[in-house]
């Protein structure tokens, strides 16, 4: 291999012009600029039926509806890397003016982006990223840290602040699980956590049956387990239907990342007591005002460059031209019935 | 005769979809729009290439687009291992062409059906390329060989001219030589045609390793295309190709079809999913519609053919006699015939 890569062909890394396609599009940015009435925005799912993705969505277009623009979601019915290519092309002939995009694969629709950013129309992607050359801004969930944290203070204090944990995640190489379990087990180090023992890290594989098991098997192997954190939707709701149907109901604390509906009837029943997500709607909220700043000319996706995103106030973009919804909120019964997701 | 009918109905549905769009879509005609209208089915335009004589034989390859997900992991892993892009090339071309021909081994020289052989290997191979990548993508592909599956002339993609050149080379295989005749002559009757001292095995054998090549030159428009190489590309557009070739009047029986029937049939389908894309129709919706399409143009010849004739004629000098009465019988007699040999099959 090594000989046949030193005989002269194009090997990765040779290739001097990498990532250099997407030239031109550098937006200039006023920043008293006015909001334009009457902006085209169209939002792109990973996939239309995906109830996450409506929420976003429909939090997407009441935003651009404030800014008096005309905003719109269309995508695939799956969620596979190139499905979203023909909606891109689709778009660029519809002479959108932004394009907010939850990408399914961030270099299969690069090339997509790039041409849409090099016909003037403003690309915004949300939830999950592009390629960083393939759009303006990136309005991400929470980071890492705040996600991982809110974790921790949630069970620290559901369990009194002392006793054996475990974490339900995902599967073994899920990356935003990996990155949030990580955090959390170096925050679990400090000394005010020193009455805290994390027992074990258990993977339900995002299947709701072996997730069930795997929350049997946890209570079995430590029966004097205090409390369970689950950092994926799936995990959670999985191990509060196990919860609230043996004897640990109540006893054994159970928090994580969950959505309302789902959590909704083990909050009511007293199985579960917090829990914590962003809130997807204000995800696409923030992205919806986001793309119709830049769609205006008031930025241009450079860092600390600021934009009014209606009720959420006034919000700056960050290293990489990445915008942060914020740290992730937190249900309870006092709230759960204010969210619909 | 009817063929060339109903290739006539399927133009006469392309003008109609390209009118539609040029008169009531807005960016419809634009070269940037026509150009990523043919670039978009340029994939499905190879397999639907592949598919088509195995088809005329009586055969089908269900595995394409899988060899298609396949020979992408491949190119995936080969590029990550440092391999040069043009050394990666003629091996994953190889890799194609191998896959077909376990395919033909099992169709050919097992004698099982090609249904459930490609069926099994539609499976197969996807779980193959989960293998070599898993749910990962590799990227970064060489970026003086990207524009040849991105860019175009005006509204000509790069990657249409080689559909083109495949194409025609296909035209000129299933009806110019003599091989392209017995395909027919296969997809009719296959005892016959081998009394007749056709090859059937080699024919066979050399029409799966070709469909597994093609599948992989997809792959390779495909990789570059998207710049992406997933174990997940191209997942399902089996079943696109196989409806390419149907609504181009190819007989799913075998011994009717041609090149020009399935290039109309792509065209009109690429442009109606564009138009209908641009009109903001829902996927749903086009899914409707395109199976609704479908299925008219299996029924519709059916419906309006003379019952006698529901069998294709074999040859030429058959249908020249088809108002002899003399050749309805022997057209029902190889109806028999091949009745036999399907329950024997």
């Amino acid at each position: 291999m090594v000989a046949l890569a030193a005989c002269g062909g194009t090997t990765r890394g040779s290739d001097a012009a990498e990532g250099d396609g997407g030239g031109g599009n550098e937006r200039s940015a006023n920043p008293d600029a006015e909001i334009q009435e009457g902006l085209k925005i169209a939002f792109l799912p990973k996939e239309i039926d995906n109830p996450y993705m409506t929420i976003m969505d429909e939090g997407g277009t009441t935003a651009v509806a404030e800014t008096g623009g005309e905003g719109k979601a269309v995508g695939p019915s799956d969620a596979s890397a190139s499905s979203q290519v023909s909606y891109i092309n689709t778009l660029i002939q519809q002479q959108q003016d932004a394009i907010v995009i939850a990408a399914n694969d961030p270099n299969a629709v690069a090339p997509a982006l790039k041409d849409a950013m090099s016909q003037d129309i403003a690309v915004v992607t949300v939830d999950s990223d592009a390629a960083k050359d393939a759009r303006h801004v990136f309005v991400n969930q929470a980071s890492a840290e705040e996600i991982a944290l809110t974790q921790v203070e949630l069970i620290t204090k559901q369990i009194g602040g002392s006793g054996k944990i475990a974490i339900l995640s995902a599967t073994p190489n899920a990356t935003n699980q990996n990155a949030w379990i990580a955090i959390m087990e170096e925050e679990l180090k400090k000394p005010e956590y020193a009455d805290i023992e994390l027992v074990a890290t258990v993977y339900g594989d995002d299947d709701d049956q072996k997730s069930f098991q795997e929350a049997q098997a946890l209570l079995r192997s430590h029966p004097d387990l205090k409390g369970i954190v689950s950092p994926t939707t799936v995990g959670i709701a999985a191990a509060a239907r196990y919860l609230s149907s043996s004897p640990y109901k109540g006893k054994v604390a159970l928090t994580g990342l969950g959505t309302p509906n789902q959590m909704r009837q083990f909050v009511k029943n007293g199985t579960v007591t917090e829990f914590a997500l962003w809130d997807p709607a204000e995800l696409g909220y923030l992205a919806g005002y986001a793309a119709a700043a830049l769609a205006s000319g008031q930025i241009s996706g450079a860092e600390g460059e600021t934009f009014e995103a209606g009720k959420l106030g006034e919000r700056t973009i960050g290293a990489d031209g990445e915008v942060i919804l914020g740290p992730p909120t937190v249900f309870d019964a006092e709230n759960i019935d204010d969210y619909d997701f | 005769m009817r063929t060339l009918r109903w290739e006539a109905v399927l133009l006469a549905l392309c003008v109609a979809v390209l009118a539609y769009g040029a008169a009531t879509t807005d960016g419809f005609t634009e070269q940037g729009n026509l150009a990523f209208l043919l670039l978009d089915y340029s994939e499905v335009a190879l397999l639907a290439l592949a598919l088509l004589p195995i088809v005329l034989t009586g055969e089908i390859d269900l595995s394409v687009a899988s060899t298609l997900g396949f020979c992408s992991a491949l190119t995936g892993t080969l590029w990550e291992a440092g391999l040069p892009f043009e050394t990666i090339v003629p091996l994953v071309l190889l890799a194609g062409a191998a896959l077909g021909a376990v395919n033909a081994v099992l169709v050919v020289y097992f004698g099982l059906p090609s249904l459930a052989v490609t069926i099994g290997t539609l499976g197969l191979y996807r779980g193959l390329a989960y293998v070599l990548l898993g749910d990962r993508a590799v990227t970064g592909f060489p970026a003086n060989y990207r524009p040849l599956a991105t860019d175009s002339i005006g509204f000509l993609p790069y990657a249409t001219v080689l559909v083109l050149v495949v194409g025609i080379g296909v035209a000129l295989l299933v009806h110019v030589t003599p091989v392209g005749r017995s395909l027919y002559a296969i997809g009719l009757n296959t005892q016959t045609a081998r009394f007749s001292g056709i090859r059937v095995d080699r024919v066979k054998l050399a029409l799966f390793v070709l469909s597994g090549a093609l599948a992989a030159l997809a792959s390779l428009l495909y990789t570059l295309r998207y710049n992406s190489a997933r174990a997940d590309n191209a997942n399902g557009m089996e079943l696109v190709a196989v409806a390419a070739v149907l609504l181009g009047g190819v007989s799913i029986f075998g011994g009717r079809g041609t090149v020009l029937g399935v290039a109309t049939a792509l065209l009109a389908m690429a442009g109606l999913r564009n138009v209908l894309f641009l009109d903001d129709v829902s996927n749903e919706i086009q899914n409707v519609i395109t199976g609704l399409l479908l299925i008219v143009s299996v029924l519709v010849p059916v419906l309006f053919k003379p019952r006698r004739t529901k069998d294709a004629p074999l040859d030429k000098s058959t249908s020249d006699t088809g108002g002899d009465p003399g050749g309805g019988r022997a057209r029902g007699l190889r109806g028999d015939h091949e009745g036999v040999g399907r329950g024997g099959g």
